[in-house]
């Protein structure tokens, strides 16, 4: 295992309405990992995103970074644009914010506009755009400062198939590029297979770690990969994690 | 294209606009009720100091613009001040609001007492008050003023603090995880998503603050040289000159109509690229 990045030691979240999202939860994520976590709907996967991302309070517990004072980026699930504002003034924000001086970037956001292949649409409203476009310029807004670690929250999961599997094929691609450190939310366990070098399968009531698969293919991975043996196994491996969890408690 | 084609197609495009049934339907009822009034006038021989014929009406808007004019221009006046006054206090109260949900709680009740108080009810004690304030000439213009920005408040403050607390839930987290000052989030996420709801609520505004002025008008009564339109239906009424009554009645509401046609145009203009109500959606 490499270096860990991000330690995440008996983190507790009990939102005020009561709702105990997670109890006693323990990760490590090692340094240029991918890791996924995948889950039924409530079992504190997005929760876990948010605590790394600093949103929110613990309860209780601590999360160690390595080093200290991590560049992060944030991609959430409905993409999260602004209407009022161009492709470009939307990649632009996190910049803006900053205060970075207008020429870096200009140069910066061309730059992750062309990373995300959205050339030409600049100047576009995300009204303009489809689902899938819209979720490249949330990705080229979270890559325009230069993140060491990713965090998505199920970026994918409003997406067809089809693009999923190409969003999916061009977020490999950007790692393997980048070397971020990538923590990436799921329901989907196909999808976790296909991207991670780690799938954590979490369960729900109190949110739990069940299982913690690794998913020994090299990568760069090719759409081959998912039609091999080893896929399948991590798959059946996984799913049936998720079933064993969900039958030992909680009505459904 | 050249430029005498493009220029016949645009007036073939607006002439269209005109033919439309959108606006063709409405103007040909409007055009037959004047036509049955006027008949039914003329007929029944009703005399015009109970019921003028808008032929009669339109006459004497001719001959009496003279003076129903500069009077309309003063309500006007008191219109455009009080109206700029609610959105510049509205806007205040409103980020003054959402910057801590204490001073809302505590001040927002009293917003609320301001919006429910019956101006015709308070108008003579704000104009005995601002007479004791600011005395001689100016002394109306303000307590009517006063009035018509009462009125006007309240629609802008709760639409704009409705519109700052209606941002996007994640783009305010991710604000947050960017590390936005407050002053950011507000100037690049609160205010831009707040804007289709200020501009609803100015556009609700600018009609009350006509009415508070004309309701305001009617209160104080004053007359001299600095008297607005509603002075002028009020004295129409007490001399019987119910056509002229009509006519500044007319100028009235076709300012009324004026106001809210031109903010629904910059509503349109400042929307035209991103929001549902100003987009043209071809299905």
């Amino acid at each position: 295992m490499p270096n860990p990045a991000i330690t995440l030691s008996h983190i507790s979240k009990v939102y005020a309405n009561g709702t105990i999202a997670l109890t006693d939860f323990s990760l490590d994520i090692g340094e240029g990992q991918f890791v996924s976590l995948v889950g039924p709907s409530g079992c504190g996967k997005s929760t876990v995103l948010r605590m790394i991302a600093g949103l929110g309070k613990m309860s209780a517990g601590n999360i160690d970074w390595k080093p200290e004072q991590r560049k992060l980026a944030f991609v959430f699930q409905d993409a999260a644009l602004m209407p009022w504002a161009t492709v470009q003034d939307n990649v632009r924000l996190p910049l803006k914010l900053a205060g970075t001086s207008k020429q870096i970037a200009n140069s910066a956001v061309a730059e992750a506009i062309a990373l995300v292949n959205l050339q030409g649409f600049e100047k576009a409203y995300p009204r303009e755009l489809s689902g899938g476009m819209k979720m490249r310029v949330s990705i080229a807004r979270a890559l325009v400062t230069q993140p060491e670690v990713l965090l998505m929250d199920e970026p994918f999961g409003a997406l067809d198939d089809m693009t999923r599997s190409k969003l999916n094929g061009d977020v490999l691609d950007l790692w393997l590029q980048k070397q971020w450190t990538v923590v990436f939310v799921t329901h989907n366990i196909y999808e976790a297979v296909y991207l991670s070098s780690r799938v954590i399968v979490m369960a729900s009531r109190p949110g739990r770690v069940v299982a913690d698969v690794a998913i020994a293919a090299p990568y760069p991975r090719t759409e081959d990969f998912r039609s091999s043996s080893l896929y399948n196994d991590c798959c059946r491996k996984i799913s049936h994690a998720l079933a064993a969890a969900s039958t030992d408690n909680s009505p459904v | 294209m050249n430029n005498r084609s493009k220029r016949f197609s645009m007036l073939r495009g607006s002439i269209r606009q005109i033919l439309s049934p959108d606006l063709l339907a409405p103007l040909l009822v409007g055009i037959l009720m004047l036509g049955v009034w006027e008949a039914g006038v003329r007929i029944s021989g009703i005399p015009p100091y109970l019921l003028p014929g808008p032929v009669l009406v339109l006459q004497t808007l001719i001959t009496d613009w003279g003076e129903l004019f500069p009077s309309l221009l003063i309500t006007l006046q008191i219109t455009i001040v009080a109206f700029i006054a609610a959105v510049a206090s509205g806007l205040l109260v409103a980020i003054l609001f959402t910057q801590s949900k204490w001073i809302e709680r505590s001040l927002f009740p009293y917003a609320v007492i301001l919006q429910t108080t019956p101006i015709v009810a308070i108008a003579p004690l704000i104009i005995i008050w601002v007479r004791q304030a600011v005395p001689g000439e100016g002394s109306t213009f303000v307590s009517l003023v006063i009035c018509a920005w009462i009125v006007a408040f309240f629609p802008i403050l709760s639409n704009t603090v409705l519109g700052l607390n209606s941002a996007d839930h994640n783009l305010l987290n991710l604000f947050q995880l960017y590390r936005s000052s407050r002053w950011q989030t507000l100037l690049y996420l609160r205010l831009p998503s707040a804007l289709p709801y200020i501009l609803g609520g100015l556009r609700i505004s600018g009609g009350l603050a006509l009415i508070g002025a004309v309701v305001a008008e009617f209160v104080a009564g004053t007359g001299g040289t600095q008297s607005g339109i509603a002075y002028q239906i009020l004295i129409s009424s007490f001399n019987l000159q119910i056509p002229r009554m009509f006519a500044a009645l007319l100028m009235t509401t076709v300012l009324g109509v004026a106001i809210f046609a031109g903010l629904t145009l910059l509503s349109d203009i400042l929307l035209k690229n991103w929001h549902e109500s100003a987009v043209k959606q071809e299905n």
